[in-house]
């Protein structure tokens, strides 16, 4: 069945008759990072308000692969379990040359993991769960649909906002204006902002049919099959994988001057797709053709004004890094963000985002750029190497390594950034938390459900936890006064290592690691994440 | 006879072959042979034994089509 696009109602806002108080946070964009954004605010008890020139869902189902860094974040945010309730697990990718199988490979997940390596969920579903989920916050999110930004103005401690409603227009004050307006973002360019990088010249249909009927044969496995110049679409890309309620998607690259607009017609598009299905009865449910661009504005923050997500940067969609960069742009935001405006942190703390993100950006961009690179060769050399690699990877293994049809979305390393505390260990200060699963007094959990989202202490092993105000403590594989769990089968200690500690910012990234942590040293990493020592340098 | 070898480019695999790419840009195809033939030179260099080079070789010629 199609998506049913409930539109949300329009209500005519408080500024268009009065003028509002000074907000602390508008976010514009209802988009699945401008939700996210709000939500992880109002977690922190930070109000935003959301404009959204749209009343529907992400028409289409875009982004729908979601990497299990963002999954775990989701989880944080209070949507991760229904995505992985509906969203498919696949466990079997092929890939083809011609008409040849080159090699499949099972996804074995890794035992000791709440979430997969990722799951497929088309971005509509994931509005909609992030938008029932702000709905919870009636009096922290306030999120206007059919409000459209015209113009911002920066006023140095805050920014002005003309907004156009149904009803006409009005203007409204934010101490900080979050711009998760998307890809070609109106915000970016009323600010003249260079946004340049790699632009391919392919272009690519997309598109979601639904079909009773697994395209992948009789074992009703979910798989993804990719092919490299395949027998029905010769010299070019395909992509099949399958998504819930029984829509597949497929992605064919298109001849770098095909006519956009005729290539997106249903009598242009369906013989393209029986030539990949077969006979089997389909429905098309959403048809898209475009070009990719792997691109990143230089600064994400402007004093006031803050890039989050698509319009701070844009990759090509092969590796799935778009929508998962964005979900970590809001997480390494989110918590600073609410420092500075609660007045723990001094605004410098934000510019880190900038530093950090910015890092992660230029590594999905060079990764994006790789997989796009490989799978559409602009010369005859670049055509021989990869056929050869595929000739090569029937039965050589680090020739399979070569071939890339996007690598997975893995969470960037902050090792050497300035919160960090340099140290030595297994995961070493700057990296992402790595799950584990935990037995406690109240039953079974896991490592993100308790040490994300605020600065906690976690001890492995035989190493003791001093007592901080505020700062939440939890063992694992000891006995404190603290709150302590068993390593389920022993995940978390090989994992971590046994007799250290180690600080988790509240987005889950280790800052710090100590064998025998003092009160003060603590206290020291906490400052340096917070941004304390950026002042006394600057 | 095809010998099949151990994987020892990755993690730096697309490291590696985007820097092979990046070799050949701008070259035309002459160009481009040559320098396939030049590097297969220096790397038997590096490599400097001469039972493994027969045996790559051999390797790389047993997947030539008929
Ligand atoms: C055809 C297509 C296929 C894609 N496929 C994939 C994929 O397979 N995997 C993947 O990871 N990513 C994919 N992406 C990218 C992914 O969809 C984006 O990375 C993701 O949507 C970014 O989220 P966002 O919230 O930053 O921006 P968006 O989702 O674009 O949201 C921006 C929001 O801002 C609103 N807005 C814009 N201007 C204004 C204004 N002036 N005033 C008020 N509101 C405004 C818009 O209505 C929209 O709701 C795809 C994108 C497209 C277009």
């Amino acid at each position: 069945m199609a998506y049913d696009y409930t539109p949300y109602p329009f209500v005519p806002p408080k500024g268009l008759s009065e003028t509002e108080p000074r907000h602390p946070v508008v976010i514009v964009g209802a988009g699945p990072i401008g939700l996210s954004m709000a939500i992880d605010l109002a977690q922190r008890g930070i109000a935003s308000v959301v404009l959204d020139d749209n009343n529907v869902v992400s028409v289409g189902s875009r982004a729908i692969c979601w990497a299990k860094r963002t999954l775990e974040i989701f989880d944080r945010l209070g949507v991760g379990e229904r995505m992985l309730a509906k969203g498919v697990t696949w466990k079997v990718g092929r890939n083809f040359h011609g008409e040849d199988e080159v090699f499949s490979f099972d996804l074995l997940p890794e035992d000791g993991h709440k979430y997969p390596a990722f799951i497929n969920l088309q971005q509509y579903y994931v509005e909609e769960y992030l938008i029932q989920t702000a709905l919870e916050f009636p009096e922290l999110i306030d999120l206007r649909f059919k409000n459209r930004v015209t113009a911002h103005e920066d006023r140095d401690d805050h920014v002005l906002l003309t907004i156009e409603t149904p009803d006409g227009s009005y203007t409204l004050e934010a101490d900080w204006y979050i711009a998760c307006d998307g890809a070609g973002s109106a915000t970016r360019e009323r600010m003249g902002l260079t946004f340049e990088g790699q632009t391919f010249e392919e272009q690519f249909l997309i598109a979601d049919i639904e079909m009773k009927d697994s395209p992948f044969g009789e074992a009703s496995v979910p798989e993804r099959w990719f092919w490299f110049d395949p027998p029905f679409h010769a010299g070019k890309s395909a992509l099949l994988h399958m998504q819930p309620d029984n829509i597949y998607r497929i992605d064919l690259q298109l001849d770098v001057d095909a006519d956009g607009k005729a290539e997106a017609q249903e009598d242009k598009v369906i013989p393209r797709i029986k030539a990949i299905v077969g006979d089997k009865p389909f429905r098309l449910d959403w048809v898209s053709v475009y070009k990719f661009r792997c691109i990143k504005l230089d600064r994400f923050v402007h004093n006031r004004v803050v890039f989050v997500g698509d319009s701070a940067h844009v990759v090509s969609p092969f590796g799935a890094r778009g929508g998962n960069g964005g979900v970590q742009d809001v997480d390494n935001l989110g918590w600073k963000l609410a420092a500075v405006i609660s007045g723990q942190a001094d605004t410098a703390l934000i510019e880190t985002y900038h530093e950090e993100r910015s890092h992660g950006s230029a590594e999905n961009i060079l990764n994006s750029s790789r997989a796009t690179n490989f799978m559409t060769p602009k010369t005859p050399a670049e055509a021989l190497f990869r056929s050869e690699a595929l000739r090569l990877a029937h039965d050589q293994p680090f020739a399979r390594k070569l071939l890339n049809s996007g690598r997975l979305s893995l969470p960037c390393s902050l090792e050497g950034f300035a919160l960090q505390t340099d140290g030595a260990a297994q995961v070493a200060p700057g990296h992402a938390m790595l799950d584990a699963p935990l037995t406690g007094p109240d039953g079974d959990t896991w490592l993100i459900e308790k040490a994300q989202g605020a600065f906690t202490l976690v001890g492995f092993g035989d190493v003791h936890l001093p007592d901080l105000a505020g700062l939440p403590r939890i063992g694992i594989n000891q006995r404190a006064d603290y709150p302590c769990y068993t390593a389920t089968h022993g995940h978390a200690i090989r994992r971590y290592g046994s007799d250290i500690a180690y600080m988790f910012r509240p987005d889950g990234h280790v800052c710090a690691v100590f064998r025998n942590p003092t009160a003060e040293d603590v206290q020291a990493a906490i400052d340096t994440a917070m941004g304390r020592a950026l002042e006394t340098e600057a | 006879m095809t010998k099949i070898y151990p994987d020892r480019l990755s993690p730096q695999q697309d490291d590696f072959y985007n820097a092979l790419m990046d070799a050949h840009a701008g070259l035309s195809d002459t160009q481009s042979h040559a320098l396939n033939a030049r590097l297969v030179l220096l790397m038997a260099n590096q490599i400097g034994n001469l039972e493994i080079l027969k045996d790559l070789m051999e390797t790389g010629r047993s997947y030539c089509d008929e």
